[in-house]
């Protein structure tokens, strides 16, 4: 009996510590919806903010932080996509994939301000791309490239081998294989990472406060080379460099907008990779 | 038509060989990322073990790299505060992480856990800046105001106060991440526990977490380098001043932090700029090792169950 009683006991504890978490989400989600809400309008999301971010809206940090994420796309999709089918599906046991696979796990735990320093000592300078969009973007590629590699080895990897097989068995060559029946199947998955990938380069900060991110530019970029401004660093310049009774109405907005559309990345792939998990059960 | 057969399988055998040695190249970018990142930081930090005391700059108990007379880089009070800011916050998330991730994989309702699952995912999307901005706002006031005087903390943001944060950051990878470890223990273990007459909670205890260890030992090592590693939550909740402190209720600037200040506020290729390198440099040491112990677990468990 007393056994039993330990176990309710413990069983609580652990509810409470999951009640504790859903908890934190629903007030930090909550109160930037309460707080942001009274902001946002058609104007907020369209203008160029005015006298000091006090009227007017966040249409360029917008508009930046999606050049940010098309960029990043670019650049990353392929190479991560590519090198995950490279470690899946060619070299699995050999020296150089182990490497690979110890390269890809270090640079997973690399911290976002050291990237900003590699963007800012390679890039910006050595390189001499100055502060520019391409900077930004290409270190943020270089952020969430182990996450681009990692879900699209796992979503790779989930696809049995009686598949490729079947298909060798066919006479295709390995490339086929890969192309028509590997790669098919594995999408959903390849995509729900790529999104996750996509959402967390929409909020990194400290990488672009080094490589190029402007908090006030009177036009949109011109090109890849121009600078930039982005939501998540306008919302870190305007808390902690401005009087916070002026701009407090810009910093909710910022925070919620931006939230929004973090979250609602986040959701998409979630239910593309729940949906897929229901289609396809090996 | 034979003949024709035989140029498409050569075609297509080519075409084979093409794409590997094409991928080969482009996973070559993953090893030269993390190779540059070695070699940047490197030599950008280079020049500072010449142009600054490097016994002072491990073992100083002064950050002041804007003092008029002579700049004083003393690395301790930036790295107490780290230590601080990280202890602290894996103090709150491990239990809470581990409470959370046993009643989602031996308790809850599978309904409960539909919900309960992706809003854990949602939580690990929430950008850091906005984390940092509601602890700024929001989580440091109400400290501040709920507490008389006397009891509240001894600034206004403090060290408690970002490490608060920390720990919501280092939850949902704790959760997946050991969750992954304790889905993986062999389901026969438990029904053979189950079935020698244990409840639920001792199988549980002696025999599931035991097996997942490693797996949940991994996890901890990487949530606790993303903690250390995490800049905008501690630029914006902990009060930035460079104080020696080991109380965490007092204003204290992290390694991170300092960089993510004070970089854009330096000239490239002074003693100043390369300093900073070197405290990157320490930074990516730490982490490095951390993720080092994390592989090392993980592969010891993966052994273990294949």
């Amino acid at each position: 009996m007393r056994r039993r009683a330990k176990e309710r006991l413990f069983f609580l504890l652990f509810r409470g510590c999951a009640l504790v978490v859903g908890l934190a989400l629903l007030i930090i989600v909550g109160y930037i919806v309460f707080l942001g809400i009274g902001t946002i309008s058609w104007e907020f999301l369209t203008q160029f903010p005015r006298r000091g971010f006090t009227q007017g809206g966040i249409f360029p940090a917008i508009v930046g932080t999606l050049y940010l994420m098309a960029l990043v796309m670019v650049i990353a999709v392929p190479i991560g996509v590519l090198t995950a089918v490279y470690i899946s599906e060619y070299q699995g046991k050999s020296r150089f994939a182990g490497w690979l696979r110890v390269a890809v796990n270090n640079l997973a735990g690399v911290p976002s301000i050291v990237y900003g320093l590699l963007g800012l000592g390679m890039l910006v300078l050595f390189f001499g791309w100055g502060f520019s969009l391409m900077a930004s973007a290409m270190t943020l590629a270089f952020l969430v490239l182990p996450l681009v590699i990692t879900a699209s080895r796992e979503a790779i990897q989930a696809v049995p081998s009686s598949l490729r097989e079947a298909s060798l068995a066919l006479g295709t060559t390995k490339w086929q294989t890969i192309r028509h029946h590997v790669l098919p199947y594995s999408t959903p998955g390849i995509l729900t990472g790529i999104i996750l990938s996509l959402s967390r380069a929409a909020g990194e900060t400290a990488p672009i406060l080094m490589t190029g991110v402007v908090l006030t530019k009177s036009i949109l970029p011109q090109d890849i080379w121009d600078t930039f401004m982005a939501m998540p660093f306008q919302l870190y310049a305007l808390a902690t460099q401005t009087v916070f009774e002026k701009t407090k109405d810009f910093q909710y907005g910022t925070a919620l907008v931006l939230l929004i559309m973090v979250v609602l990345m986040n959701l998409a792939a979630i239910i593309i990779r729940n949906r897929y998990r229901e289609k396809y059960k090996w | 038509m034979a003949y024709r057969q035989r140029v498409t399988a050569q075609r297509r055998r080519f075409y084979d060989r093409a794409v590997y040695v094409i991928l080969t190249i482009v996973s070559l970018f993953a090893i030269l990322v993390l190779a540059a990142v070695a070699v940047f930081l490197f030599i950008n930090s280079y020049p500072a073990f010449f142009l600054i005391d490097q016994w002072q700059f491990f073992t100083g108990t002064v950050w002041d790299p804007t003092n008029p007379i002579e700049p004083i880089y003393g690395m301790l009070p930036l790295l107490v505060a780290t230590l601080v800011v990280t202890f602290i916050s894996a103090l709150i998330a491990i239990p809470i992480g581990l409470g959370a991730t046993i009643y989602l994989s031996e308790i809850a309702h599978p309904r409960v856990r539909k919900v309960l699952k992706p809003a854990i995912e949602v939580l690990a999307g929430i950008p850091s800046v906005v984390l940092g901005f509601f602890a700024l706002t929001v989580f440091a006031k109400f400290l501040w105001e709920t507490f008389a005087p006397g009891w509240r903390p001894d600034d206004y943001l403090n060290l408690f106060n970002g490490a608060v944060f920390l720990a919501i950051m280092m939850v949902p990878i704790i959760v997946s991440l050991s969750e992954d470890a304790m889905n993986s223990v062999p389901r026969s273990l438990k029904e053979a526990s189950l079935a020698l007459g244990m409840t639920r909670w001792e199988t549980m205890w002696k025999v599931v977490i035991p097996a997942a260890r490693p797996g949940i030992v991994a996890a901890i090592m990487l949530s606790v380098g993303r903690a250390v590693g995490e800049t905008m939550v501690v630029v914006m909740a902990t009060g930035s001043s460079p104080q020696l402190t080991w109380n965490p209720f007092s204003s204290g600037q992290p390694i991170t932090s300092t960089i993510a200040i004070e970089i854009g506020e330096v000239a490239a290729n002074t003693p100043h700029y390369h300093v900073l390198f070197e405290l990157g440099l320490v930074l990516f040491a730490i982490t490095f090792a951390l993720n080092f112990v994390a592989d090392y677990a993980m592969r010891k468990y993966t052994e273990r169950y294949q």
